[in-house]
């Protein structure tokens, strides 16, 4: 198996404010990995470092064999590593068909562009029923799989999905789990998955890190995280985060 | 009043808030996307008055003259992109009121000291002087040029957002434009469309600006800055539509205290307008536009 991302001791903050302090990961060609912890271990950071949406300040993140950890975001998703971003970040005022547009927009092959989109409508009819809606007036789960919809126009080998089922429905929980087992099964994607709904993300992982107060405290198989993620768990009802 | 008078005046508010409204898009275009003021864009116009009045005054006619000098205003706003804004994109958006403002300043001065601090005038064609009067109305040639102007550039400036891909990546980096990055779209390039696009809405303003007043000085960039700055924050900062608006509403209340306050009060219109567009703020503090819709959960 080839290591399509990896991450070596990587910091990153916010100004001043040390986020990350040397946190390295593997990702393999064709996983889902899920990255577990409290709220505000630093997950969503990870995330955006990988992403380029927050400049490293030290250590180095490869994709493909390349250094993409200087790299801005645009270019980082143009490789075809892409964030479908925490609270989902659709264009509330533009319709659900530009949402789409706006996922293909660093492609330049047209006809190709066009029937993808037929493609991704015909997938998901309740994104095609509202296809000239302003996405704003979609639910939340609705959102969640435009959003996904609209990282996947680009075409992307490896995406990444930031707490995608956060603030929904059980219902539409379970329908973005679907999806996110699709992404690999059906797109034959890469998935790393960040989420606060430890066994949901555990049923659908290979493989799972621990992420706390900034540093990898463990990691392994779903089947060997169980009980970490277990204690994880127990640590939210207690409300000792972080 | 009479029906005559009243039209007469509905003609003029008309015609002015045309190139109000155009100002007042030139400025939004570039906050939506970037959030920031250009203080510098009052340049814009000066760069195009200038520039069309050398020219005219070389021998060329006024139709060739103009795009030239709307060129001159794209030119000037990527200017103050590359040297006011491009360097300072990390820092705070202070810093980059004052290095615009100091872009402002040093065109001033640099005017002044290599042209001449004094005013140059700007030789219109008789054509454009005509009066058409119908029923006792009158309708100056330049003012029909005016409205019609406007009207194509905003048709135009819509299908450029409606319906081109980078028009579509400026809509959505006016939403959120580091998801707009997520997305592939380069955001230095971005940023450059939208002063471009600014500097075009402004050069033809600017173009339609000096065939009104005639004569370029060095500080003119100021009235057309402070017209659509009020614009702006009127029709809610940041909403395109709602510059427009604000741009045709400020041009109708100074036209109307133009028409309905005593003769003595005329020379302070300006300042009594800008009166009521901080009465109209106190009691709708976002401006006309709406606000955002709430995001359903």
């Amino acid at each position: 198996m080839t290591t399509l991302l990896e991450v070596r001791d990587l910091e990153a903050g916010y100004g001043p404010v040390k986020v990350l302090h040397g946190v390295s990961l593997d990702v393999n060609e064709g996983e889902v990995v899920a990255i577990l912890g409290a709220n505000g271990a630093g997950k969503s950071t990870l995330m955006g470092a990988i992403a380029g949406l927050v400049r490293p300040t030290g250590g180095t993140i490869r994709f493909r064999d390349d250094t993409i950890s200087t790299l801005p975001t645009e270019q980082i998703t143009r490789r075809g590593l892409t964030l479908v971003p925490e609270g989902r970040r659709i264009f509330a005022k533009l319709t659900v068909f530009e949402n789409l547009k706006m996922g293909a927009y660093a492609r330049r092959d047209r006809s190709a562009i066009s029937s993808d989109l037929e493609t991704m409508l015909d997938r998901f009819p309740v994104l095609s029923e509202r296809r000239a809606q302003r996405a704003g007036t979609l639910s939340g789960g609705e959102q969640q799989q435009l959003a996904i919809c609209r990282a996947l126009m680009s075409q992307p080998t490896c995406i990444l999905l930031d707490e995608p089922s956060l603030g929904l429905a059980p219902v539409m929980v379970d329908r973005v789990f679907e999806l996110v087992r699709d992404l690999r099964e059906r797109d034959g994607l890469t998935v790393i998955l960040v989420e606060q709904s430890v066994s949901n993300a555990l049923e659908v992982a290979d493989r799972a890190y621990l992420v706390s107060s900034g540093r990898i405290t463990s990691s392994g198989t779903s089947a060997e995280m169980v009980d970490a993620a277990q204690a994880l768990e127990a640590a939210y009802l207690g409300g000792d985060v972080a | 009043m009479t029906a005559q008078l009243l039209i007469q005046q509905l003609f003029n508010a008309l015609s002015i808030g045309s190139i109000y409204a155009l100002l007042a898009l030139g400025l939004a275009v570039v906050f939506s996307v970037l959030g920031l003021l250009n203080f510098a864009y009052g340049e814009i116009i000066t760069a195009t008055a200038y520039t069309m009045v050398l020219l005219v005054s070389l021998g060329v006619p006024l139709l060739a003259a103009a795009p030239v000098g709307v060129i001159a205003g794209i030119l000037m706003s990527v200017f103050t992109e590359f040297v006011a804004f491009r360097p300072l994109r990390k820092a705070p958006a202070y810093a980059v009121v004052f290095s615009s403002f100091a872009v402002s300043l040093l065109v001033q001065s640099f005017i002044r000291n290599v042209v001449s601090p004094r005013p140059q005038g700007l030789v219109v064609p008789a054509w454009l002087d005509q009066v058409i009067t119908v029923g006792g109305v009158r309708f100056p040639a330049l003012s029909i040029v005016t409205i019609v102007i406007a009207v194509l550039s905003m048709l135009a400036l819509t299908a450029l957002l409606q319906k081109s891909r980078h028009g579509l990546a400026m809509r959505a980096a006016a939403e959120d434009f580091e998801t707009t990055r997520l997305m592939g779209a380069k955001a230095g390039r971005l940023i450059l469309l939208a002063f471009a696009v600014s500097g075009t809405l402004a050069g033809i303003a600017g173009v339609l600006w000096i065939a009104k007043i005639g004569s370029a000085t060095p500080d003119m960039g100021f009235n057309p800055l402070l017209i659509a700055f009020v614009a702006v924050v009127l029709g809610g900062m940041g909403s395109l539509r709602g510059a427009v608006l604000g741009g045709f509403a400020l041009a109708f209340v100074e036209v109307g205290l133009q028409v309905f306050l005593p003769r003595d009060f005329v020379p302070y219109v300006q300042a009594i307008s800008l009166f009521v567009v901080i009465i109209v703020l106190y009691v709708r503090p976002q401006g006309f536009a709406r606000r955002v819709e709430e995001r359903v959960a």
